[in-house]
């Protein structure tokens, strides 16, 4: 029988940046999202206060003395980010990055899981100082399940195996469950559930497949069949590890000007949008990229960064910020461009998008209906007809990150200093 | 690292450090060697052709376990007898277990500190080592303070003259 586990880290911006001061520990701490726009990010002790997830920061502060608000640090985040997943892919044979702080991982033929998700544990929580909870079960659904579980019921020490409990039990845990908590479960469809009297997980796994298939979608169906324990998604089904939407070019001539890169990769961006939003998929991480000509003579440069998007997103003009808030970081003046690109990554159907969105459902219906428009006027009348316009106001973006931490892990001249 | 996959590895060459999970600034380096075919099409083949070795990297002697080590930088004198000078950048190795007289990175009541792992009067502590001005830098009694722990272990000194 296969065995999957969900790792992932508590409270991953927060946990992160307590690695880093301790002076932040035991503190209530949130980290805003990009302009230090909302909450995405609590720390046990912020959520002890009763702090929502996706709060606007300014209708906090004054209320909330004492808590500690931090813009967000992607640079340390993905760096800390990436030494989890090595961590925990050098345990076991196989591995499937699902999301900046979640991981799934094959544990089929592993004798003692358990123990082995308590190592997990221990080794991250030693090696680098991040709080992880390990979930496990016959398939990827049951292991997601179990990762909550192991969240919310600290008696289980953050490690908690579905496949370990008895059926009676195991009806009564999941009858304790909200069948919103189920992936791939939004709260649009858990409204529709439960008004079809299916409002727990294990509701949810009893119910017909072939009902839900009628009712909802093959994704659903396919949910169910995985909650009663077939493994219906692989470890890459979900979210294939290599596929990605690339657009670059190489310019006419060598351009140096900040203005002509950002127009440039505008539009490269627009682009590789419009290819994503045709295939029904949504990115979750874009890397930008600019560099010199090796070939001519001269200083050469070849720069490129990740940054993960706050939330999965095929939106164009959400996906532009983020590029253009790479190119500030890549771009150094007094050097001969010869190419630039952005590359959209960590790509998924967009059915699956995941529920925690911090956007109001309202707006992104309207970003989306945008978007459609946009490229149908493209379609018709040929690629760039419309486009957005290049976001001015490069001071206000700088200021509105008014609480931003060293990147520790990725400049010398921010290294944590020790006396 | 098994099937690690992630598509930011597949990015490569122009990959920046915060992709590869190290703390460095600049990107991993790509090096090529000098020759890299035994026969190159025209000429006579390179005489150096089957001595091409790996350039010199300084994280094989730094960096013994590359996602549990951290870098930082030293402000102070207090390690001056252990040849750790104010301003130099250390590695600290986060996997290495903790023993009396490694040096070590450890926080205490929301300070951070680079010091000796030691007793006093048979008590854990962290110890300075500076003979000549020894009373500037009263050890550390761990018990003694509300809340401590030892960030890691460091493992190497990087200087610049």
């Amino acid at each position: 029988m296969p065995l999957f586990a969900l790792a992932d880290v508590n409270n991953f911006y927060a946990s992160c940046e307590k690695v880093f001061d301790p002076k932040l520990r035991g503190k209530p701490v949130v980290v805003l999202s990009n302009n230090d726009g909302c909450v995405v990010a609590r720390s046990p002790e912020a959520k002890a206060l009763g702090i929502g997830m996706a709060v606007p920061w300014h209708e906090l502060k004054d209320g909330l003395p004492g808590v500690i608000a931090l813009s967000s640090n992607y640079t340390l985040y993905a760096d800390m980010s990436n030494r989890v997943m090595r961590i925990l892919g050098d345990m076991v044979p196989a591995q499937e990055i699902y999301s900046i702080d979640e991981t799934f991982l094959d544990l089929t033929g592993i004798k003692r899981p358990d123990e082995l998700g308590h190592a997990m544990k221990a080794r991250v929580a030693q090696w680098i100082g991040l709080p992880i909870c390990v979930g496990m079960g016959s398939t990827k659904t049951r292991a997601k399940i179990s990762n909550h579980v192991a969240k919310k019921q600290p008696q289980y020490g953050g490690v908690f195996d579905l496949e370990t409990l008895t059926p009676p039990q195991e009806d009564a845990l999941l009858t304790s469950i909200d069948v919103g908590e189920v992936w791939g479960v939004g709260s649009r469809i858990a409204k529709r559930l439960r008004g079809m009297a299916i409002e727990t997980v294990k509701d949810l796994r009893d119910a017909d497949p072939k009902v839900m298939q009628d009712q909802f979608s093959v994704v659903l169906e396919r949910t169910v069949k995985e909650l009663k324990g077939t493994s219906c998604l692989e470890l890459e089904e979900v979210y294939p590890p290599k596929q990605q939407i690339m657009c670059s070019h190489s310019f006419g001539r060598d351009i140096s000007e900040f203005q002509d890169l950002r127009e440039a990769l505008s539009t490269y961006t627009a682009r590789a949008c419009e290819k994503l939003r045709a295939q029904q998929h949504m990115a979750g991480a874009v890397y930008t990229f600019i560099h010199t000509n090796p070939f001519k003579k001269g200083p050469q440069l070849s720069r490129g960064i990740t940054l993960p998007l706050g939330d999965q997103t095929d939106d164009t003009l959400t996906i532009s910020k983020y590029v253009q808030n790479a190119l500030r970081a890549l771009y150094f003046p007094g050097y001969r461009y010869k190419k630039a690109g952005v590359m959209l990554m960590e790509l998924r159907p967009k059915e699956m998008r995941q529920t925690a969105l911090f956007d109001d459902p309202a707006r992104l219906k309207k970003r989306d209906e945008l978007n459609k428009a946009l490229d149908t006027l493209n379609l018709e009348y040929g690629l760039g007809t419309v486009s957005f316009g290049v976001t001015k106001g490069r001071k206000n973006w700088k200021m509105r990150q008014l609480n931003k931490t060293p990147r520790y892990t990725t400049r010398w001249s921010d290294l944590m200093r020790v006396h | 690292m098994n099937s690690f996959q992630s598509p930011q590895f597949a990015a490569g060459g122009q990959a920046n450090a915060i992709l590869m999970g190290q703390a460095a600034e600049q990107p991993e380096r790509v090096y090529r060697p000098l020759v890299e075919s035994p026969r190159p099409q025209a000429g006579f083949p390179s005489p150096a052709a089957d001595y091409v070795e790996q350039p010199l990297d300084l994280n094989e002697l730094l960096v013994r376990n590359p996602p549990a080590t951290f870098f930082a930088r030293v402000c102070g004198y207090s390690l001056v007898d252990r040849a750790i000078l104010n301003g130099d950048i250390v590695s600290v190795d986060r996997s290495i277990d903790p023993t009396f007289g490694k040096v070590v990175v450890a926080t205490a009541d929301g300070d951070i500190y680079i010091k000796e792992l030691g007793k006093v009067n048979g008590r854990p502590a962290l110890i300075s080592r500076n003979e000549k001005h020894a009373h500037t830098y009263p050890p550390i009694i761990l018990d003694e303070v509300q809340d401590y722990e030892i960030f890691g272990v460091v493992t190497g000194v990087v200087r610049t003259l």
